[in-house]
């Protein structure tokens, strides 16, 4: 192997990928939105639109008005609240959109509320679940119920001169006695290493594809195969490059992420006028998830790159990715999964074992076995990934299919 | 010098079975000299020339390229070699010179020796005017004249060129005609493969008739003509594949 040619392969493939303006997007200005787009930009859209939705007059129906004339004027004059008049067809309106809710009052509602002999009446509220608007309604007319029932049942209370506290004869209250960095470690233990393992995945996914399919396809992989340099040299080179777009776009990601959620927290700090919120995030443990990724890293630039030399086009190379990335991804996410905990078996899955180890570091807890287990086989799975992919360069049949 | 002896290609071919892309081929051509391989399409011309460029490796036999062996010294072969195909593209994001400069490092030539190389090129096939131009924006001309540079930048003794005209304009394919023989002048040896009867009568010094993987005959001109009786290389390359047939 000639380090000299690695670097000379890998600084002209650097080259290379910075004009690739997809893969640029990919590696770095995606990485960078994403997350400000996701969480800030999307909950920025959805309150909007919520707070729309909840200032529109919903249309509801009363059903029975006469058995309840109090509470059914209650509802009328309620703000955001229009009745109309009753008709049979109220369930096709609702399925329909065009009417909110319904309400349906039993008959002798109101006669019946203080008669303890008599069973306790129901009132019906017909809605379309899931239906944003109609919830909202339905919401609206729940609240409305609620404060009529508390009403009377305050005012039973006092005919029977009995206290509020009748209802509430003890208070709780909870206090979280774990040190910030472990409520941190918990709060994002789960999340944290499923976002960078699947960062790490993206950020090799277009380079690894364009470096081998896209060399293919573009008739340079044989300008390259007819040049002195050895077939081992050739992966190195093109490997590290790979592996260098997977680091960046994590990076890139964390720091967007930081950004993104550290100044709301940061916000919500100060406008709790600096009281300690129980929160931080473990440097240590960041730090050890990270090392512990790179393996994993490799075994992603390596895997993607005998993929894409595998396939003839970079179309066909994408869609052998779109399966590993389920692969991928559903391993990743068993850290978020409660319960799920790290044992000797488990340390030797790829991308499961390293996801649940970061788990327990980011939270504080150092199981230098389990660690050492899967910083191993994870090492393992690594080589036999560039092993892979160096072989793959050496097979004709895989260089030249047609 | 090229030396190549029972030089044996087999593809194994999930529908069509075992593929002899190259049988048993035996031909020698020397410093100075043009070997023209003709052949139809899929008559084995490629596969032959990527044996001898070392990109696919023999199923038997074997072949001294500049004095290496293709099986054994691989890496020494490809350092003493200029490959140039229809398949041989450039990379689209590099510029010309950068293009150039790429493929003399890898071949080991780094500082001034490098400068120096790229500058004797580019003023030699006149590259200067669009040197630092990115491949893609350049003409099929300009490219093939790049292709060229990097094919001769570490100025190796042997030239292997598949099919190199094919696609390209009259003037394109001049200038490539032009290269081939400045090769020869230089004392470099030259293989070349074409189904262009006209461009391998005018070119070559030895030619070699390939058919279904094999070489069929293999001569000067003159002694392909005594061997059929034809005059024309057309009348000639026919009646040696009836023959075989």
């Amino acid at each position: 192997m000639s380090l000299d040619r690695i670097g000379v392969i890998y600084r002209k493939e650097l080259r290379d990928t910075l004009r690739d303006r997809r893969t640029i997007i990919s590696t770095i200005v995606l990485p960078i939105l994403m997350f400000p787009l996701l969480t800030l930009g999307f909950s920025f859209v959805a309150t909007r639109s919520m707070q729309k939705v909840q200032k529109e007059t919903s249309t509801v129906m009363l059903l029975g008005e006469e058995h309840a004339p109090r509470l059914a004027d209650l509802i009328r004059h309620a703000g955001g609240i229009q009745v109309i008049a009753p008709a049979a067809d109220y369930s096709a309106r609702i399925s329909a959109k065009r009417l909110r809710a319904a309400v349906e009052f039993p008959p002798d509602f109101e006669k019946t509320l203080g008669d303890s002999s008599s069973k306790i009446p129901e009132v019906k509220i017909y809605h379309f679940e899931g239906e944003t608007r109609s919830q909202v309604a339905v919401g609206n007319i729940r609240r409305l119920l609620g404060d009529y029932r508390k009403q009377l049942v305050e005012a039973r209370l006092a005919a029977g001169g009995l206290g509020r506290e009748v209802l509430r004869p003890f208070e709780t209250r909870e206090e979280n006695v774990a040190p910030p960095k472990k409520v941190g470690g918990n709060v994002v233990g789960g999340l944290f290493p499923y976002l960078i393992i699947f960062l790490c995945f993206m950020g090799a996914l277009a380079p690894a594809i364009d470096l081998t399919a896209g060399e293919k396809e573009r008739g340079t992989i044989e300008t390259i195969l007819a040049s002195p340099v050895s077939r081992a040299d050739l992966v190195m080179g093109k490997f590290l490059m790979v592996f260098t777009a997977s680091i960046v776009t994590a990076v890139v990601s964390l720091t967007s992420f930081a950004l993104t959620f550290s100044l709301p927290f940061l916000a919500a700090r100060e406008l709790s006028g600096g009281r300690h919120v129980p929160f931080s995030i473990s440097v240590p443990g960041v730090t050890a998830m990270l090392l512990l990724m790179l393996p994993l890293a490799v075994m992603f630039a390596a895997a993607l790159m005998a993929i894409g030399l595998w396939s003839k086009t970079t179309r066909e190379a994408h869609s052998y990715v779109s399966p590993l990335m389920l692969l991928v991804l559903m391993p990743a996410m068993a850290a978020m999964v409660p319960g799920f905990d790290l044992n000797a078996r488990l340390a030797l899955i790829p991308v499961l074992n390293v996801s649940l180890v970061s788990r327990e570091v980011l939270s504080g807890n150092y199981p230098w076995l389990q660690i050492l287990l899967v910083f191993g086989s994870s090492c393992v799975y690594a080589a036999a990934a560039l092993s892979l992919a160096v072989a793959a360069f050496k097979r004709e049949l895989v260089l030249f299919r047609t | 010098m090229i030396e190549a002896s029972n030089l044996t290609k087999v593809f194994r071919d999930r529908k069509r079975g075992e593929i002899h892309a190259a049988a048993g081929i035996n031909l020698r051509c020397q410093g100075g000299q043009i070997y023209g391989l003709l052949g139809a399409n899929g008559a084995g011309k490629t596969t032959t020339l990527r044996l001898l460029a070392t990109i696919l490796r023999p199923t038997e036999g074997t072949a001294l390229v500049a004095g290496f062996d293709i099986r054994g010294q691989p890496d020494k072969v490809r350092a003493n070699i200029g490959f140039l195909s229809t398949a041989t593209a450039l990379y689209d994001r590099l510029t010309a010179r950068e293009t150039v400069e790429y493929f003399g490092r890898l071949n080991g030539l780094s500082g001034e020796t490098l400068r120096e190389r790229v500058e004797e090129l580019f003023a030699l096939l006149d590259i200067h005017e669009f040197g630092d131009r990115r491949c893609d924006k350049l003409s099929t001309g300009m490219k093939q004249k790049v292709s060229i540079a990097r094919t001769l930048v570490h100025d190796p003794p042997v030239m292997i060129f598949d099919e190199p005209t094919l696609g390209l304009d009259v003037l394109a394919a001049r200038t490539i005609a032009g290269f081939i023989r400045d090769c020869r002048s230089r004392g470099k040896t030259v293989i070349f493969s074409s189904h262009v009867m006209s461009e391998v009568e005018k070119l070559c010094d030895r030619i070699g008739i390939i058919h279904n993987g094999r070489l069929l005959a293999d001569g000067t001109m003159v002694e392909l003509r005594q061997r059929t009786g034809q005059d024309d290389l057309e009348e000639i390359f026919v009646r040696t594949v009836e023959r075989a047939a």
